[in-house]
């Protein structure tokens, strides 16, 4: 090879192309849906097996997003009296419950001053579309507090773009404080039973001593309470990762 | 501004507790007139009040009607929301709102700013409340 100068130069070879094997990583990072793993129970194992079927079915034609409690979700369902025969509800996601077919998640938002919550259930034919406009896990799996947070922290705009997603990596967890409304609450949240980290306790420290009288520190030792889910997710994460395939 | 709980708001102060068992609507509880009429938004030192639900139970849901005690008068209105959770799909507010009405159905406001739920569609008699409201969930 003849270079610029007319000097002959020793072949370089090209630098050798990193592969990226997308798909290698997005197996790395497996998530299955909480509703999969059957409750704690006497109830036989088939009828968990003929409900997983249905719910890969019907994961099959629709897709359910990943996401978890604190995520900003937008869902379009189908409804008979709507105008355009179609209602979207944006909304935040404050919980998610319920096994199997009928598991439910619920959205809150504030419109016009008003709250609003809606319960979905997940693997109900009406809804057309679930989609993720905000991605970030919040320091609780129950955000049931921010009924009596002050309501700017329920408020997303319905007409949101859906931010874009990072990487197929990590979820980012957002650590607000959220600052609530005066007493009295819905709840105690203060107290050691409903184990919130994301409230910003204004109280003064003789009623944060108080709501430790309710703590229950015998709890976690329990070993009648223990349900070691690891080995039923594994099996149920192949059998699902085979059906969706 | 919406009824925040335990602020005061329209000059009535209540140092009673508020129960929080049955939260859909029945007699004597307090409602929140979410149209634009007078009569709902004019400041009174008495929250306006359910004295009679139109229903065989005495509970009313989202499109029953009820008689409200507001400013010492009786008057029909319609319920658009509770706090109560309902069926799956259907949206649960913050708070019991309430529409005036006349007894014919005529709507006594002009304007409901607030998100009204898309089931009252389904008995053919609000229509014209519907037509007033901009929001819908």
């Amino acid at each position: 090879r003849v270079s610029s100068d007319g000097k002959l130069e020793k072949f370089q070879p090209p630098p050798k192309p990193v592969i990226i094997d997308k798909q290698k990583q997005r197996e790395e990072r497996r998530f299955l849906s909480p509703e999969f793993i059957p409750p704690r129970g006497r109830t036989d194992p088939l009828k968990f097996y003929i409900e997983r079927k249905d719910m890969i079915q019907r994961r099959k034609v629709f897709n359910i997003p990943e996401f978890y409690v604190g995520h900003v979700l937008a869902v379009t369902t189908a409804d008979p009296y709507a105008n355009e025969k179609a209602s979207r509800f944006v909304g935040i996601c404050i919980q998610r419950g319920g096994k199997g077919l009928g598991a439910t998640f619920v959205l809150r938002n504030v419109i016009e001053d008003q709250g609003v919550e809606m319960c979905y259930e997940l693997y109900n034919p009406r809804i057309q579309a679930i989609e993720v406009l905000k991605l970030e896990k919040r320091l609780d799996d129950n955000l049931m507090y921010l009924r009596d947070a002050l309501p700017e922290y329920s408020t997303f705009d319905v007409n949101m773009k859906p931010v874009s997603r990072l990487d197929h990596e990590e979820v980012p967890v957002n650590k607000l404080q959220v600052r609530m409304k005066p007493k009295p609450w819905s709840k105690r949240w203060e107290r050691p039973k409903y184990n919130i980290k994301g409230i910003k306790f204004d109280l003064p420290e003789k009623k944060m001593k108080e709501a430790q009288k309710w703590s229950q520190p015998w709890l976690e030792f329990d070993m009648l309470r223990e349900y070691d889910t690891s080995k039923i997710e594994d099996k149920i994460w192949k059998e699902v990762s085979e059906g969706l395939k | 501004q919406g009824l925040l709980r335990r602020s005061v708001s329209h000059s009535f102060l209540s140092f009673a507790s508020i129960t929080g068992a049955c939260r859909a609507i029945q007699k004597l509880t307090r409602v929140r007139v979410v149209d634009n009429s007078t009569l709902g938004n004019t400041p009174y030192h008495r929250p306006p009040k359910c004295i009679h639900v139109y229903n065989k139970t005495g509970v009313g849901k989202v499109g029953d009607t009820i008689l409200l005690a507001i400013k010492g008068e009786k008057k029909k209105a319609l319920i658009v929301g509770h706090k109560m959770p309902g069926p799956t799909m259907t949206a649960r507010f913050d708070s019991n709102n309430v529409v005036l009405i006349e007894d014919n159905g005529n709507p006594v406001g002009t304007r409901i700013k607030t998100p009204i739920p898309y089931i009252l569609r389904q008995k053919g008699e609000f229509s014209k409340v519907l037509a007033i409201a901009r929001n819908f969930v």
